[in-house]
């Protein structure tokens, strides 16, 4: 760029005329990339597993065969057996409905009392927005995973208390991202025009306010809901979510450490699956931050 | 003129130049087979409406078109050299250099985190136009050259540092720092104020003949051109309508389409004031304002800003007030207290025998009955997730229930009031054009009934046709149902339009205020004169008139020779 005063313009710079191509649904494939492709593609099948479990896997998850213990993967056992001989992949996929549903709880728990903060702090403003802001100050100050711990030891241990636990820890974040819309929109000059023609408080909240706001919480629900995967496995792991031999992925990977020696896959194999799914999430969520931006 | 304007070198010549925009996978033309040239030292205006191409024209030229958009067809040509399909990095080497661009809009067009000295040493160094040493001197003297006053304090300063009018000065320095022979100008002054403008094309003017740069001006505001261009050329939807000398097409336009731009246009609509209300008008007045003072308190300081300092005046019913103003005269102040959005530090502000400053809570609500506010920009005054329907129905739901079938007719009344087909209901406010969307904003205003309607710069930021045609409606709703008008624009030619009665703002002071005809033929204030003089349009062309309709050649030869 030879001019700096095409700063508004830097980005049309980057001239690159992109071949033509046919209005299909195919063409609409291949110019979505191809990372999100396959991330679509990891979520659903991992949601497919918790839908429909037995579609996908026949063997029992739970109940182990005599003389079938810790066998590496073969044609038999694609992803081998544990130490109790049960099937490794019969115990992933029936796995992932604890995992799932788990973080499904944790997000809508965080969404729902994140935006509920959020938008009372953001509308209301003066000492309830200062308020309520400290206090997820407070919540933002203490690691997550102790705050998850903390609540969890209140409320027992459980795959729901867990789930609920890791969603509480959430709340400051989508409390913040709501507050920043909510101050933004307020402004806006079709919510001034709202309560100019003789909108109450609450009605205009609902119906302007709080929907302009919550394009970019989208985003952040499908960056949360890769984390919450991770936080209820780590849960899991340290034995404060579902009980054995309930399948839960975490608990996979802290019982598999028993045999890290001699069944390498019992952690790797669930390891990875996280990992997967973490990753797919995180970028399912740049998709959803990238088309709310291209709508402004 | 001298006999050397006979054979000045054509600097940009376009030939036959089509362009498209690929949008979802079709390519849509939008610029259909223009030609122009641009002459050294000549000033040629590209004048249409938005959507007219004249942006995107003159972006291909700089080859800064959108990443969606391609010249299919035709040559650009600079200085004699075809450089139609140039590379972004071999075009580098002439922006700036040979063609240079003054944005439209001031305040997005500068690096906010870096001085304004930077940036212009920038280009300097990029084509290592001067030794490394004299950069600094050179951007100071070309600050004082866009006349900026204490110019090497300018270079320290960061943008937001500078007002609208000092920043688009250095931009324009940033444009003439290495005397290209053309200057793009894309709605140089159209984010500015009148005086502002007048000032900033008076630069440009004097610039070009310093420099016998040529200059293509992009504007849509035929006002500016006539002022300022030699020679005007037409578009609308993409295809060139008319080109000529700017004397010829002003006073002999061929197409229907310049002839309706020039009717439209309202600093060039004949200088007619509106007739005196009729008789039979009630003789109370709608709007008392008195003394009124509204003070900011600065944050982090004991004292404050007084936005508004001791304002007065009244409006009849039925009739138009208007507020005058460039930004900062308090003009946005004054309206946000009149429909209590703001309350008042002082002062009086009576609306039907109510006063307004009083009110809070359930009161204050139901006056908003009485009142209704147009904001000035539709684009962002209507909820981007609604239907029109919505939208317009909406202040129904805020009073006594209403049934859903009275809803629906009173909606599809008052979209008839505004001129709207029954058809946009169901569409969401970005598929309407400017236009569209604030004939939407006032159906809104209007379906409430009130009395009273508050316009804040309600057609400045739409297109002349659209806005002649807002303001024609304006009119017909006032007379239909008895509408009393608060009129705020910074356009006086709008104002001499449509309004009866006028106060001129400056510094929250009133400085001027009475009848509009008595205001505008006897100004009682130099500022009142200065924005008056500032109106763009009134550019003497008589002498030039009386040659034509001869050719041009006789026409230059004449002017050579006297």
């Amino acid at each position: 760029m030879s001019t700096p005063f095409i700063y508004s313009q830097a980005a049309a710079s980057s001239q690159a005329h992109g071949a033509p191509f046919l209005p299909t649904a195919w063409a609409r494939l291949q110019r979505t990339p191809f990372t999100l492709v396959l991330a679509v593609l990891v979520i659903g099948i991992v949601a497919a597993w918790a839908l429909v479990p037995g579609w996908f896997a026949g063997q029992n998850p739970v109940q182990g065969v005599a003389r079938q213990q810790l066998l590496a993967p073969d044609a038999a056992h694609i992803f081998g057996t544990d130490g109790l001989g049960r099937d490794l992949y019969a115990r992933v996929v029936h796995g992932a409905v604890h995992s799932l549903s788990g973080a499904f709880v944790a997000v809508v728990v965080g969404l729902v009392m994140g935006t509920l903060i959020g938008l009372l702090a953001g509308a209301i403003g003066g000492w309830v927005d200062d308020l309520l802001m400290r206090f997820v100050d407070v919540l933002l100050a203490v690691p997550a995973l102790l705050l998850s711990l903390s609540i969890i030891i209140i409320l027992g241990f459980g795959t729901v208390n867990a789930a609920i636990a890791v969603g509480v820890a959430s709340v400051a974040s989508f409390a913040r991202l709501v507050r920043s819309e909510v101050v933004r929109v307020r402004r806006a000059d079709y919510v001034e025009a709202a309560f100019g023609s003789g909108g109450r408080f609450w009605p205009v909240l609902w119906r302007h306010v709080l929907p302009n706001s919550l394009t970019s919480v989208i985003g952040l629900a499908a960056l949360q809901f890769g984390s919450a995967i991770l936080s209820i496995s780590t849960l899991g792991f340290l034995g404060y979510g579902a009980p054995p031999p309930t399948p839960e992925w975490g608990l996979l990977i802290a019982e598999g450490r028993n045999y890290l020696s001699t069944g390498w896959w019992l952690t790797t194999v669930p390891g990875v699956l996280v990992v997967l799914v973490v990753l797919s999430a995180n970028r399912i969520s740049v998709a959803f931050s990238n088309v709310s931006r291209g709508q402004e | 003129m001298s006999i050397l304007s006979l054979v000045k070198p054509t600097v940009l010549e376009l030939e036959n130049l089509h362009i498209a925009y690929t949008d979802h996978g079709h390519e849509q033309p939008v610029v259909h087979g223009v030609s122009l040239t641009v002459a050294a030292g000549e000033v040629v205006a590209l004048v249409g409406e938005s959507g007219s191409g004249k942006t995107t024209t003159a972006q291909a030229v700089i080859g800064l078109l959108a990443d969606n958009g391609r010249l299919t067809q035709g040559t650009i040509r600079l200085n004699g050299e075809d450089i139609t399909g140039w590379s972004q990095k071999q075009l580098d080497g002439i922006r700036g250099r040979v063609v240079s661009l003054i944005p439209q809009d001031p305040t997005s067009s500068l690096n906010p985190v870096q001085t304004v000295g930077r940036q212009i040493a920038e280009i300097l160094k990029i084509h290592r136009h001067v030794a490394r040493g004299d950069v600094a001197d050179r951007v100071v003297e070309l600050l004082a050259r866009v006349g900026l006053s204490q110019p090497a304090l300018r270079a320290t300063q960061y943008p937001h540092e500078l007002s609208g009018g000092m920043k688009q000065r250095v931009l324009i320095a940033i444009a003439i720092a290495l005397q290209p022979a053309l200057i793009i100008a894309d709605e140089p002054t159209s984010a500015l104020d009148v005086t502002v403008q007048r000032r900033i094309l008076d630069l440009i003017d004097e610039l070009r003949r310093e420099f016998g740069t040529a200059v293509l001006m992009v504007t849509h505001d035929l006002g500016v051109a006539a002022d300022r261009a030699d020679r005007l050329v037409v578009l609308q939807g993409g295809r060139i309508q008319e080109q000529g000398r700017t004397a010829a097409v002003l006073a002999d336009p061929q197409s229907r389409y310049t002839r309706r731009l020039l009717a439209d246009a309202p600093s060039l609509a004949l200088k007619n004031f509106r007739p005196a209300p009729a008789a039979d008008l009630p003789a109370d007045d709608a709007i008392v304002v008195t003394d009124l003072v509204h003070e900011f308190a600065l944050s982090g300081r004991r004292d404050s800003f007084r936005a508004v300092d001791g304002i007065s005046f009244r409006v009849r019913r039925g009739s138009t007030h208007a507020i005058v103003g460039e930004s900062g005269s308090g003009k946005t102040t004054t309206v946000r207290d009149v429909v209590g959005f703001q309350k008042p530090t002082s002062g009086r502000i009576s609306i039907d025998g109510v006063d307004v400053a009083g009110l809070r809570g359930e009161p204050l609500r139901q006056f908003r009955r009485k009142v209704q506010l147009v904001h000035q920009n539709p684009f962002t005054s209507l909820d981007p997730r609604q239907t029109v329907f919505r939208i317009i129905e909406e202040p129904l739901l805020n009073f006594e229930p209403v049934k859903a079938e009275e809803r629906t007719r009173r909606v599809n009344e008052i979209l008839q009031h505004v001129g709207l087909p029954a058809s946009v209901l169901q569409r969401r406010a970005r598929a309407l054009s400017g236009g569209q969307r604030q004939r939407v904003a006032i159906a809104r205003a209007l379906i409430l009934r009130p009395q009273v309607l508050v316009l804040d710069e309600a057609v400045s930021a739409l297109d002349v046709t659209v806005q002649a045609q807002i303001l024609a409606l304006l009119e017909t709703l006032q007379k239909t149902l008895g509408l009393t008008y608060l009129f705020i624009s910074h356009d006086l030619s709008v104002v001499r339009q449509i309004a009866d009665t006028v106060s001129v703002l400056q510094g929250g002071r009133q400085v001027d205020s009475g009848r509009v005809e008595d205001v505008f033929l006897r100004p009682g204030s130099d500022y009142t004169r200065e924005l008056i003089a500032a109106i763009p349009g009134q550019a003497n062309h008589d002498d030039e008139l009386e040659l034509f309709p001869e050719t041009a050649a006789s026409y230059r030869l004449l002017h050579a020779t006297a």
